[in-house]
C-alpha cells in the first residue's frame, strides 16, 4: 500500500474531485481508459450517494498490493464512509431498480458490476461503508 | 480621534512614515513577491502610507472614499490582500512604539491613546477586507454568469435541427439548466430534432444518465425527437454495466451521424454538387 488521497465529500464539488482524484491514481496505477472511467464512475456513483442521503462523508482511494498470492496483484480500493442514515435494507438497496430518490436505482448494483470487489457494511442510524476494489490486470 | 493625538502623528510624521518603509521591505518580499519592479513598490508604499496619515485631516466619508480608490486600484493591478493585512500591523506596531517612546504622552492616557489608534487602525483594515471580498464576489458572480451562459446552449445548425454539445461535469444545476434551455430552444427555433452531443462528458453515471432520459422524454413531450450522440467506448462500457437502459433513446456514436440522422428525419439529405464552386449543399424537403 502506498499514496492515498481521502476527499471530503460536502457539495457536488466533492464529487467532481473525488472522481478526479480517482481517474488520476488509476492512471497512474497503469489502468486502461475503460477501467480508468469504470474507476471514476463508480467514485462518482458512491460519492453521489454520500451527498444524496448522508450530507457528507468522505472517499479514499487507495493503491493495493497484496504480495501474497503469485503473481501479486495490484489494484486500487475505494472507501466510501458516511455517519449518515444508514441502509435500512441492504439487499433492496442491491437491486436493480430500487430506489428511494426518485433515481435509476443502478447505483449500488451498478458499482458492483463496475468494480471486481465489493462490500457493504451499513448499520441504521450509525452510518455506511463502502469498500470497492479494482484488480489491475 | 483626539485632536492631541492627531497632532503627534502629524510631529512625528516623517519618523513613521520611514520606519514603517523599513518594515513593509521585510514584509514586501514574502507577500508581494518579486513581481513587480522595486521602484514601483516604493512609489506604491510611499502614496499608501501618507494615504493613510492624510486621512485623519478628512471627514469619515471623503477619508473612505480616499482608500477606497487607493484599494480598487492595487486590487485591479493584482496586490495580495496580505500586502494590505500585514502593512497595517507594521504601521499599528510602529505607531504604537513612536507613541510609547515619544515624551508628552501621559501614562494614564496611554491606554487611553493604545485604543484610539487600534480602533482606527481596525477601521480601515476592515474596509480594505471589505473592498477585496467586494471584488473577490464580482469576480465569482461575472463568472457564474458567463459558465451559465456557457453550460447548456442549443445552437440550431440547420433548419428544424439543433444540436446541444454538453462539455464537462454534470451536476444538479446544470442539469436543470439543460432541460430549461433545450424546451425553450426546441420552440424558439422550432426544431424538429436535437442532438445532444455528450462526447466532452467525462463521466456518465446514473445521475447523469437520469437527467438525459428525463431531457429526452420531455423533448418527446413537446414533440421533437432526441438522438444521443458522441458516446465514448469507455462510456459505452460504463452504461452498460451500471445497468442503465438506453434503450428509449435513439443513438449515434458521432455528431455528424447524428446530423445525417436528423436530415432523414426531416426527409432531406446532403448531396454533391456537381458545380465547382459549391461542393455540398441541403436540398429542402
Amino acid at each position: 500500500m502506498g499514496i492515498q488521497s481521502n476527499v471530503e465529500v460536502q457539495t457536488e464539488w466533492g464529487i467532481v474531485s473525488a472522481r478526479q482524484a480517482g481517474r488520476n491514481l488509476a492512471k497512474e496505477a497503469g489502468f486502461s481508459s475503460v477501467d480508468q472511467a469504470r474507476i471514476a464512475t463508480a467514485i462518482s456513483e458512491l460519492a453521489r450517494n454520500i451527498y444524496l442521503y448522508a450530507n457528507n462523508g468522505e472517499i479514499i482511494i487507495e493503491f493495493l498490493e497484496n504480495e501474497n498470492v503469485s503473481p501479486p496483484r495490484r489494484g486500487i480500493k475505494i472507501t466510501a464512509r458516511d455517519e449518515g442514515p444508514g441502509i435500512d435494507n441492504i439487499r433492496n438497496a442491491m437491486e436493480d431498480g430500487y430506489t428511494t430518490s426518485g433515481g435509476l436505482g443502478a447505483g449500488l448494483p451498478g458499482v458492483k458490476r463496475l468494480m471486481d470487489e465489493f462490500d457493504i457494511d451499513s448499520r441504521s442510524g450509525v452510518g455506511t461503508e463502502i469498500t470497492a476494489i479494482k484488480w489491475l490486470r | 480621534m483626539q485632536p492631541s493625538i492627531i497632532q503627534m502623528i502629524h510631529n512625528q510624521r516623517h519618523y513613521i512614515i520611514d520606519n514603517w518603509l523599513e518594515e513593509i521591505n521585510t514584509v514586501q518580499t514574502e507577500t508581494v513577491g518579486n513581481n513587480v519592479p522595486k521602484e514601483m513598490d516604493d512609489e506604491t508604499n510611499r502614496k499608501f502610507i501618507e494615504m493613510i496619515i492624510d486621512t485623519l485631516e478628512y471627514e469619515q466619508r471623503e477619508a473612505k472614499g480616499k482608500l477606497r480608490g487607493f484599494v480598487e486600484r492595487l486590487i485591479y493591478s493584482g496586490w495580495p490582500l496580505s500586502y494590505f493585512t500585514r502593512g497595517m500591523q507594521s504601521f499599528r506596531s510602529v505607531l504604537l512604539e513612536t507613541m510609547s517612546s515619544g515624551e508628552g504622552v501621559n501614562s494614564k492616557r496611554i491606554f487611553e491613546t493604545f485604543y484610539e489608534i487600534e480602533t482606527w487602525v481596525d477601521g480601515i483594515v476592515n474596509q480594505i477586507a471589505d473592498e477585496y471580498s467586494g471584488s473577490w464576489e464580482n469576480t465569482i458572480q461575472l463568472q457564474r454568469h458567463a459558465l451559465n451562459e456557457l453550460s447548456a446552449p442549443l445552437i440550431p445548425v440547420f433548419e428544424k435541427i439543433s444540436v446541444m454539445p454538453l462539455v464537462g461535469t454534470i451536476d444538479t444545476e446544470r442539469a436543470k439548466l439543460i432541460m430549461e434551455n433545450v424546451l425553450e430552444g426546441i420552440i424558439e427555433h422550432r426544431s424538429h430534432v436535437v442532438l445532444i452531443d455528450i462526447t466532452g462528458v467525462p463521466v456518465v453515471d446514473t445521475m447523469v444518465a437520469h437527467h438525459i432520459i428525463q431531457a429526452a422524454e420531455a423533448i418527446r413531450l413537446v414533440g421533437a425527437e432526441c438522438i444521443l450522440v458522441g458516446i465514448r467506448p469507455e462510456i459505452a462500457q460504463t452504461i452498460v454495466n451500471l445497468g442503465i437502459d438506453l434503450g428509449k433513446l435513439q443513438t449515434k456514436s458521432t455528431l455528424q451521424q447524428g446530423i445525417e440522422a436528423g436530415l432523414q428525419m426531416t426527409q432531406r439529405k446532403i448531396v454533391k454538387c456537381n458545380t465547382e464552386s459549391a461542393s455540398s449543399v441541403v436540398i429542402g424537403g
